[in-house]
């Protein structure tokens, strides 16, 4: 057994410190630890996507990633992009669209899609099918998370032209 | 899945990382970004007592385009291999094989260090930089030294590098001529079933210079001297086209797994040769 370390981090804008055997990976970390429970465990071998998270505006695959490696990191999930009182225009383009049936891997595709959403906000249906491959699905078939994707790009861009 | 305990260390410099290796020997590992590793350490497949994390050591990152050479420091990420426009000019094969590597997720955190230093046969960047005659940056307790990627692989997850060296940056020579890479795989996300990487030089209608180098066929990467000295001197008509993919036959040795027996991979070795070559002439 090795020596717990000492770990600082920020998780939905919320500094956390904590103490914690550098093997926990980040997954376990933000649900059992935290209680930030958006996030899923599906595969827990990097393929499925459902444990996605933002650090530093990239996503990132919580279930492959040690504790210790997130050691300062500044880490947002899905309760940090929107919840029931403010949802984020990818939730409500999930549920209009019905780009969910399970919802098991709903938190990670959105928050998948909101940092594709930054990188290119204006994706074709191509580019996001590309972009959201590293999220598994098994009731969808993905054609309506591509519509609701599109539509929330279609949604913040127009809010964002009536802004200024 | 819950890997073995061990000792964390983030050193911030390399004489930090030289240090820690020359203590802890073969049990210590370095990590970039961890996405062959980790899964390893779930599985208990790989025992890492000392677990190294080089993502605070300076002077591993970066792309530099010089005039003859490019330059990739370890810690590169394939996303940012994608990313870069001036590489996409300079060299477009590693954009066009990065974009076939695993998924977004993984590709932010996967980099060229670690996709070449790990020796795994299914790993794409150790094939391509065969193709492209890269050389990888050793540094170690004795200092830097250079080694060709055609030198490097020795048998699956053994390579040129010591346990006390660290792979620190990638130099390809500014490839020229038309380019290819072509992998087959099951799905996304997958190692390659068979996968081809091809540069061709063109003078007219006749192939001057040929590289080809196959991953995932044998327990290293192959770089296959005699399909690309099949190709020089021809027009890449379809008689070529053959002799190339014979002549890469007989370098692979794959072996049966969950993507198929080796009948099948040997047929699929042959398809994907023959398209990478076909589009990279059409690109020469």
């Amino acid at each position: 057994m090795s020596d717990k370390i000492h770990i600082k981090m920020t998780v939905n804008g919320k500094p956390e410190e904590f103490l914690a055997e550098p093997r926990e990976l980040l997954i376990y970390t933000l649900r059992e630890r935290l209680n930030i429970t958006g996030p899923h465990i599906g595969c827990e071998t990097s393929h499925c996507g459902a444990c996605t998270v933002t650090i530093g505006g990239k996503s990132v695959k919580a279930c492959t990633m040690f504790v210790a490696q997130a050691d300062g990191a500044d880490i947002t999930t899905i309760e940090g992009i929107g919840g029931p009182d403010d949802l984020h225009p990818l939730q409500t383009a999930f549920k209009e669209h019905h780009g969910l049936q399970c919802g098991y891997c709903t938190p990670g595709m959105i928050t998948r899609a909101a940092a594709l959403l930054e990188e290119n906000p204006n994706p074709t249906e191509e580019e996001i099918r590309f972009g959201m491959a590293g999220n598994l699905c098994r009731c969808t078939g993905y054609q309506n998370i591509v519509k609701s994707i599109l539509a929330a790009a279609a949604e913040i861009n127009a809010s964002k032209e009536a802004a200024q | 899945m819950i890997p073995a305990a061990f000792d964390y260390h983030r050193p911030t410099d390399m004489a930090g990382v030289i240090a820690l290796l020359q203590e802890h020997g073969d049990d210590a590992r370095v990590m970039a970004g961890g996405h062959s590793l980790i899964p390893m350490m779930k599985l208990r497949m790989a025992d890492v007592p000392h677990l190294i994390d080089l993502q605070s050591v300076s002077g591993l990152g970066g792309i530099s385009i010089g005039s003859e050479n490019i330059r990739i420091g370890a810690m590169v990420t394939q996303t940012d291999i994608i990313a870069d426009d001036a590489l996409a000019k300079g060299a477009p094969i590693l954009r066009e094989a990065a974009l076939q590597i695993a998924d977004p997720q993984v590709r932010n955190m996967g980099t060229v260090g670690g996709n070449v230093a790990n020796g795994d046969p299914g790993n794409d960047m150790p094939g391509l930089m065969q193709c492209l005659d890269a050389t990888f940056s050793l540094i170690g307790p004795d200092g830097v030294r250079d080694v060709p990627a055609r030198d490097f692989y020795e048998a699956a997850y053994m390579t040129a590098r010591t346990d006390e060296e660290v792979l620190t940056a990638v130099t390809i020579p500014l490839p020229a001529g038309g380019y290819a890479y072509e992998k087959q795989k099951r799905k996304i996300g997958d190692y390659a079933t068979a996968a081809a990487a091809v540069q061709i030089v063109r003078d007219g209608n006749i192939c001057t210079a040929a590289s080809i180098a196959m991953t995932n066929l044998s327990d290293t990467p192959i770089y296959s001297e005699a399909a690309g000295a099949a190709l020089v001197g021809t027009s890449v008509d379809d008689a070529a086209l053959a002799a190339a993919a014979d002549a890469m036959q007989g370098d692979i040795d794959p072996s049966e797994d969950n993507r198929g027996p080796v009948a099948f991979k040997k047929h699929v070795a042959g398809v994907i040769v023959r398209r990478a070559i076909t589009r990279a002439w059409s690109r020469a």
